[in-house]
């Protein structure tokens, strides 16, 4: 118990950078998907066949393979990237074609007579997006969105195999030192545990807010 | 200085990479298999078994899906043999984690699938004198089954993209092979080059497969 309580300054550094890490990729794979989860059901077949390829094989490869040819791969092409960057960067690409197929699959939910009565009434396209569909297809984005949020933090542990100093990482070392493996993984256990929880938890309550039939 | 591209040297260590990938998919059969027992037993005992058991699998659940699979593959390799008192290798900690981590995920799939058998079915197992535990052989079970099949081919290829992670404690599988060649010569362009595709066409192909399986066995739509 003291071990855990000594260690705890610097496992919150590495708490810091877990949350830092999983924030900037939740945001960034918002924008990115939102927006080509839109060119995906709304665009020219060009784009569509892009996107689609995109996700498919992103979605096709695993998240440790994708860190470590971002991280290892591009120095070669002469990409330099610090280990934080290159770690974010496969993140976010990994969460943004989630977050493209969730955005899909709100869109489609939505009946195409809304669409076009948002036509007849002489909307653009953006204001279409922005007064029609988007706020009704809000309830059908969140809680697989969420998943994804906590996927993302759980995600995030990877970044400690290129180097990066978080959470995962941080226990490793103290670890390292201490040489008492079992109460600090069950530490960073818990710690992991109480923010994905929580997200969860928030998923649940955010159902129930925009559900239609409330109860 | 420019990069030259040189594949020579992925293919002289490309046994590396074939027997990783084998490895891989082998350790994907063996965790779905012990997922699907650890899956069915939660699952049943959730909806049949007393009441009073129904946190302590929620709780599992929970917990396992909330929780990074590389901390819980450090945490049976590193941690749990350091107040055991035992050790194992490699391969057979990363099985456990996986299989766990595969058994929790699966609890939700069963369970909904459960769920899902329709009702007229079991009445009708009831009408014909079934006992409760023919009615789960011969009634529930197989539809449950016939319902999750979908369900089922997603996990097993995300359970095969999982076997990656087995790399950090030195499981020789797929990703081990590219990192091993990686840190012997340097070619890292190269090795991402086949690696990459080697996921995405297994990957593919299994799910290609399982759908044309589910197309078989599994519930119309």
């Amino acid at each position: 118990m003291d071990l855990v309580i000594q260690s705890l300054p610097f496992v919150t550094k590495g708490l810091a950078i877990t949350l830092q890490v999983s924030a900037l990729v939740v945001l960034l794979s918002l924008l990115a998907g939102v927006l080509l989860g839109v060119a995906l059901t709304y665009g020219p077949w060009l784009v569509r066949l892009l996107v689609r390829a995109y996700s498919d094989i992103i979605r096709g490869i695993p998240v440790l393979i994708l860190i470590f040819a971002v991280y290892y791969g591009l120095p070669a092409l002469k990409v330099n990237l610090s280990n934080l960057t290159a770690a974010v960067a496969a993140l976010t690409m990994f969460t943004t074609a989630q977050v493209i197929e969730t955005t899909r699959g709100a869109i489609q939910s939505i009946h195409h007579g809304q669409m076009e009565a948002g036509k007849a009434i002489g909307l653009g396209f953006g204001q279409r997006m922005l007064y029609v569909i988007f706020p009704q297809a809000v309830r059908r984005f969140l809680p697989p969105w969420i998943n994804s949020v906590t996927d993302a933090v759980k995600g995030s542990a990877l970044v400690s195999l290129v180097g990066v100093v978080d959470l995962m990482l941080a226990i490793q070392q103290v670890i390292g030192r201490v040489y008492e493996p079992m109460p600090l993984y069950l530490l960073g256990a818990a710690i992991y545990f109480s923010i994905n929880y929580s997200l969860s938890s928030l998923s649940r309550r955010l159902e129930q807010r925009f559900a239609y039939v409330r109860e | 200085m420019t990069y030259h591209v040189n594949f020579n040297f992925i293919w002289k260590y490309f046994d590396k990479l074939s027997w990783g990938l084998v490895l891989s998919l082998e350790l994907a059969v063996a965790c779905i298999a012990l997922g699907i027992l650890i899956g069915l037993a939660g699952a049943l005992l959730y909806v049949d078994g007393p009441r009073r058991l129904r946190p302590l699998v929620t709780a599992y659940v929970e917990f396992i899906r909330n929780v990074p699979l590389l901390l819980l593959v450090y945490l049976v390799f590193y941690g749990v043999p350091s107040v055991g008192g035992f050790k194992y290798g490699p391969t057979e900690s990363f099985i456990i984690t996986l299989s766990v981590y595969a058994g929790a995920y699966l609890i939700e799939v069963f369970r909904s699938g459960l769920d899902a058998v329709p009702r007229g079915l079991i009445d009708a197992g009831k009408a014909i004198g079934l006992t409760p535990f023919q009615r789960l052989l011969y009634i529930r079970l197989p539809t449950m089954f016939r319902i999750v099949l979908p369900s089922l081919s997603n996990t097993f290829v995300s359970l095969f993209k999982d076997t990656s992670v087995a790399s950090v404690i030195a499981v020789p599988e797929l990703t081990y092979g590219a990192q091993w060649i990686n840190f012997s010569t340097f070619r890292f362009v190269e090795v991402y080059a086949v690696v990459t595709p080697m996921y995405l066409v297994t990957g593919y192909t299994i799910l290609f497969l399982l759908r044309r399986l589910e197309h078989r066995y599994g519930v119309g739509r």
